[in-house]
């Protein structure tokens, strides 16, 4: 069962008040809060067997590169990678979509070649294309976004074609809440001959990830908003594509030998896993996936579907609040505008009331000039959030526009 | 705490701001986006010889950068370009807490802004995009 006032308990952070009311932390897009059992595992790593890995041979290099190699099963599993050697840890999605724009990007992209995208990429996602675009004379192409915040699939169909050697997207967005059809731009790529890769940000921490069932050939995502520490992400690729792969950043670990004058290259994943790692994030991130898969990934997608839904109805009972995304089969996420309120002075008034939302463009500049908005509003819903911080929210905002109002 | 950062000034300067619009072949145009939010400013000045004669601004932003933006164009009228240059230093300096907020002033009621770091570039866009053109 699914038992929520259970779970609030693991999260220590949600005893917090702000300004003398109970934390309402409604900015889970950004990142989710911790649970004490990731808190301890890094505390564990570094009171009991802190050492560098990969390298020593003593007690504490032993204990520390099994238990950073155990988070690389535990990570591979949960995104149901046939094998651990796929999954390579970086400091994020913004790192991991960076390697495959190098590593793979300015090896295989040319001139005449096309990257199609969408028009609700995350600048994550977008930006690393920019610049390999730039430094290959390949194309991107741009998936239309549709009024109800659904991808353009009819256009996605006539836009990738023979020409397109990527196709990467966003598995959720972080402003639409909506959750991409990934699977059948996966077989549109692979028709077409071309890769597919899945920005997973919002995908992994909310969604049953099975990487072979999406039928993608990258999947990247971020370990502090899927309740691990900050600085750790990963991508997962097929051992194939990796071994053919450039490398990356190069230094220690990620080679094989060293010559004065040139080198060679370290198996995968170490190949792409140059320097010291965070080794103690990564166990962390072990445990927030082993804790994830112990609650249950649809269960965890049901609850927030449920808390997105209700956000939506409930949120419309104001007037002239203009909602982003469509009505149903949302994810936790809700962005939306009042006419009379900033987001930023709405963030702040809420934030008297110890409501943590967020305002801005979302690192989605592109997507606001869709909409036809500088930024909006968004409160986002984790696993742990309520009806009640749902109606506390709805509550305040309402009581924002009235103070706003009242100097009319 | 709430009215502290909401004053009476600053909703006032934000619901009705003084010389909002634009000004066709000013002497001065300058543009600048506040990357954090996406908000938006350009300032227009005509100046008849030395003295800064007309300001207008356009954009959208929050009440804190609309109402700053309307109290900026409200103090440097008349003044010549040292004294807007100077001007426009002095209040960056009041935003990072090291010179007073003037007593006698709108940009007094700007002072609880500080206590919000987030806010501050709010605060500062129409005036950094006025010191640019000025450069």
């Amino acid at each position: 069962m699914y038992d929520v006032a259970e779970i609030r308990r693991e999260f220590p952070i949600l005893e917090r008040e702000v300004n003398g009311k109970p934390l309402v932390y409604l900015d889970n897009a950004a990142t989710s809060q911790k649970p004490r059992r990731v808190i301890e595992a890094l505390t564990e790593h570094y009171e009991r067997h802190n050492a560098n890995i990969k390298r020593g041979v003593h007690r504490l290099a032993e204990e520390s590169t099994a238990a950073y190699e155990e988070a690389r099963e535990k990570v591979a599993r949960f995104v149901s990678a046939p094998v651990a050697t796929g999954l390579i840890f970086t400091r994020g999605t913004t790192e991991s979509i960076n390697l495959v724009a190098h590593a793979w990007g300015r090896k295989y992209l040319g001139e005449g070649d096309e990257v199609v995208l969408t028009e609700s990429e995350h600048h994550s996602n977008l930006v690393p294309w920019q610049l390999a675009a730039q430094a290959t004379g390949a194309k991107l192409r741009f998936i239309p976004v549709l009024d109800d915040g659904t991808l353009d699939v009819e256009e996605a169909e006539r836009l990738i074609s023979r020409k397109t050697k990527l196709v990467a997207c966003i598995h959720a967005s972080n402003v639409l809440a909506t959750v991409n059809p990934v699977e059948r731009l996966a077989e549109l790529a692979h028709e077409n001959g071309a890769l597919m890769l899945v920005d997973g940000a919002q995908g992994a921490p909310h969604l049953p990830v099975d990487v072979q069932e999406l039928g993608c050939d990258f999947f990247v995502a971020s370990g502090h908003k899927m309740l691990g520490p900050t600085g750790v992400g990963f991508l997962w690729s097929k051992p194939d594509i990796l071994e053919a792969m450039n490398p990356f950043l190069g230094g220690g670990e990620m080679i094989r030998e060293v010559n004065l004058d040139h080198s060679t290259w370290n198996d995968i994943p170490h190949k792409f896993e140059a320097g010291t790692m965070n080794i103690a994030q990564a166990i962390g991130l072990g445990a927030a996936v082993d804790y994830l898969e112990h609650l249950g990934m649809d269960n965890v997608r049901e609850h927030e579907r449920r808390l997105g839904e209700y956000a939506y109805r409930r949120l419309s009972e104001i007037e002239e609040v203009t909602i982003y995304g469509p009505e149903i089969g949302r994810t936790g996420v809700l962005s939306f505008n009042l006419p009379e309120v900033h987001p930023h002075d709405l963030s702040q008034l809420l934030d008297e009331d110890g409501i943590a939302i967020r305002s801005g463009h979302h690192c989605c500049q592109p997507l606001m000039r869709r909409l036809g908005v500088a930024a909006t509003s968004r409160a986002s819903f984790y696993l742990y959030n309520t009806q009640e911080d749902v109606d506390a929210f709805v509550a305040a905002v309402t009581r924002a526009r009235e103070f706003f109002e009242a100097f009319a | 705490m709430m009215r502290n950062l909401y004053t009476q000034v600053i909703m006032d300067h934000y619901r009705r701001p003084r010389n909002h619009g634009e000004i066709e072949g000013a002497d001065l145009h300058e543009h600048l986006l506040n990357p954090l939010c996406g908000d938006e400013v350009t300032i227009y000045a005509v100046f008849d010889g030395d003295t800064l004669a007309d300001v207008k601004f356009s954009g959208r932003g929050c009440s804190i950068s609309q109402a700053s933006a309307s109290m900026m164009t409200e103090r440097l009228i008349g003044k010549n370009r040292e004294e807007v240059g100077a001007e426009i230093s002095e209040f960056k300096n009041m935003m990072t807490g090291e010179r007073e907020f003037p007593e006698d002033d709108d940009l007094a009621a700007l002072k609880g802004v500080i206590q919000y770091p987030s806010r501050i570039r709010c605060a500062t866009l129409a005036w950094t995009a006025f010191q640019q053109g000025l450069e």
